[in-house]
């Protein structure tokens, strides 16, 4: 066990949990505008990177357009699927909607291994350079720094659209109160549809990020059930918290199985990790930690 | 659902499960064609009689859980998970008899329910769904990792049940036993939400600040119901275990979790006849799926990859039409029947 062995562990548990942080930050602007838990934020993901592969290597087109592509893609599914299968939920005990959301899991993922197969693809060419560099002595590779730098832009830039831009603060209003924001001119029907447009962007472009790492197969919808934790434990409608919580996920994740498998001899606790992290965490603060806690009167 | 002139006058009459005559009469109908079906039935179709009969004992206790009390689970195949393994270690590797093992894989995936209700004090909603769901993938996990108890990934080898000399090897003889555990273990539930317990459980769904208010301990019921559906979910998985032969921990995924909260959904939320309904619909579905995919397979080979693929997206596009057009379940629909029936032919 060296420095240098840890040191990679956290560079690579970051780069993960940037787009983990980019996932979660999907899930959240969604939850917090509609109160909708959109339990298929994983097939979001793997739609992105399946959609950018076609463009990109069986049709040929250069990086920038396919990505363009790609969010004009997700953003079309999403008003799709807002308005036939989200839109009559409204009003529906939450118990339906996550069941609503899961059925529209199964479907998005049977479209993707019927059209692309079970295969692992794999982006050709890379998107990114391969050559390494060194920061402070540790070579880690470029398209790990890309990746990165990528999803915190992404996240920057998101939050600085709902803190200033009219349609950001058409959000936040319609979040606190629906009715007074419909009373105030915002339609709150485009604000739904807006925020799954955005959602399904974040979580395609970090699907693309991550099928540029790790090549891109039908399992990749588990990233969606990382997502929870990290959601979870930065609070539900917190964006800050998503973000935050995904990069903390990601490291811990990473971390603790590095560490069981170099001391205890014990593998995959990757898949368990932060599910346990999860608990503990939600046993000490049960709103995440920075959630709204909800106050309530009689 | 009465008749005309059927007054109640004591609250005796006002609580029977069974309210008129009618309904006697159509209930002992059905038990004597439950009890005829092995004898209609076999190979295949009696197998799957024998899961949708389990997965009767199962939604009952979500149904306790997430209908009844308020509180969503996205574990209930973990729990299905714990239950057949207790039974397995304790009948396939300690040699005990099928009739403790079944019991004490009850007992012990109660316990292990509660361990995992323990957040439910502070948690509520959506996090606490959460919750359910992170115990779903840490059982699943250590399912495969705690090799000295569950066989890791090779599973255990179940034996069937023994009386004496007779051993119920067959899957006829089984169903008797599944069909005995499941109307007990319904009637159970039916009971009891009618009693002081299951009114404490709705009162605690309903609003649960005016519950505590009312001198209802929250703490003790939402524990008592995760206690209770896991109960439930432990005899199920052992069932479950004993009927299949082979324990195995794909058999307990987060898919089986899904399925089941599915079923009460569908079947209706809140509703012991809707998670009957529920769970016949949900057995019955993906069967009727695979025939039609088999079929379509074997006249056209060269859509077979197409089809299998798309046989999970129907089902997923099944529930979500559900949803959509049915949102409160195949029990209000049930009730629409009988309204319609009781007022024929008039609409009013």
């Amino acid at each position: 066990m060296t420095t240098q062995y840890l040191l990679q562990l956290v560079i690579s548990g970051l780069v993960i949990g940037s787009i983990y942080a980019a996932v979660a930050l999907g899930f959240t602007i969604i939850y917090k505008a509609t109160r909708v838990v959109n339990f298929a934020q994983g097939e979001f993901l793997m739609v992105g990177a399946y959609v950018c592969y076609a463009f990109l290597v069986q049709m040929h087109v250069p990086f920038w357009a396919a990505l363009l592509l790609t969010i004009l893609f997700a953003l079309a599914m999403a008003v799709i699927l807002e308005r036939l299968v989200l839109r009559p939920m409204i009003g529906e005990p939450i118990i339906s909607i996550i069941m609503v959301t899961i059925g529209l899991s199964l479907v998005l993922r049977s479209l993707v291994t019927a059209i692309w197969g079970n295969d692992i693809l794999v982006y050709e060419p890379k998107l990114f350079p391969q050559e390494t560099v060194s920061i402070g002595g540790i070579p880690v590779s470029q398209e790990f720094i890309w990746c990165f730098v990528l999803s915190m832009v992404l996240l920057a830039v998101f939050s600085v659209f709902f803190k200033f831009s009219k349609a950001g603060v058409a959000m936040r209003a319609t979040a606190f109160n629906q009715q007074t924001a419909q009373s105030m001119g915002i339609s709150v029907k485009s604000i739904f549809a807006l925020s799954w447009i955005i959602s399904a962007i974040v979580s395609g472009i970090g699907g693309v990020l991550i099928g540029n790492i790790n090549g891109i197969n039908s399992s990749l919808y588990h990233f969606g059930l990382k997502v929870f934790p990290a959601t979870i434990l930065g609070g539900l409608d917190s964006i800050l918290g998503a973000a935050l919580g995904g990069l903390i996920i990601g490291l811990l994740e990473n971390l603790s199985d590095g560490l069981c498998k170099a001391y205890l001899d014990l593998s995959g606790v990757k898949e368990v990790a932060p599910y346990v992290i999860l608990v503990v965490i939600l046993m000490i603060k049960p709103y995440g930690l920075f959630g709204t806690k909800e106050i309530e009167r009689v | 659902m009465q008749y005309c002139g059927d007054f109640r006058t004591t609250y005796e009459k006002d609580v029977m499960i069974f309210q008129t005559p009618f309904i006697k009469v159509c209930m002992g109908f059905l038990g004597v064609a439950l009890l005829a079906l092995p004898f209609l039935i076999k190979g295949e179709y009696l197998w799957i009689a024998l899961q949708i009969l389990i997965a009767v004992i199962g939604a009952v206790g979500l149904n306790i859980l997430t209908g009844f009390t308020g509180q969503i689970s996205l574990g209930q195949g973990a729990f299905l998970g714990v239950g057949a393994y207790t039974s397995a270690y304790l009948t396939a590797k300690m040699g005990l008899s099928f009739w403790v093992g079944v019991p004490a894989a009850g007992l012990v995936t109660a316990m292990a329910g509660m361990v995992f209700g323990v957040p439910s004090l502070r948690l509520k909603g959506l996090y606490l769904a959460i919750a359910t769901l992170a115990s779903q993938f840490i059982l699943e996990w250590v399912f495969i990792r705690w090799e000295s108890v569950t066989g890791g990934s090779y599973g255990i080898a179940v034996p069937r049940p023994v009386i004496g000399d007779f051993s119920f090897e067959s899957d006829r003889s089984y169903y008797y036993i599944v069909l005995a555990f499941t109307v007990v273990m319904t009637l159970f539930a039916t009971n009891l939400i009618r009693t002081k317990t299951g009114r404490a459980f709705m009162a605690v769904r309903d609003h649960y600040i005016s519950a505590e208010i009312m001198g209802i301990s929250l703490y003790k019921y939402r524990l008592l119901s995760f206690g209770i559906s896991s109960f439930y979910a432990g005899v199920a998985g052992a069932l479950f275990g004993h009927a299949l032969k082979f324990v195995s921990s794909e058999q307990f995924n987060i898919g089986v979790s899904i399925v089941y909260l599915a079923m009460i959904i569908i079947g209706g939320l809140g509703s012991i006849i809707g998670s009957v309904f529920g769970a016949v619909f949900m057995i019955l579905l993906p069967k009727l799926l695979s025939v039609v995919t088999t079929v379509i397979s074997a006249d056209i080979p060269s859509l077979t990859r197409l089809v299998t693929a798309f046989e999970q997206g129907i089902f997923g596009l099944i529930i979500v039409l559900f949803l959509i057009f049915e949102p409160d379940g195949l029990a209000h629909r049930w009730r629409l029947i009988k309204a319609y029936w009781k007022l024929y032919p008039f609409s009013y």
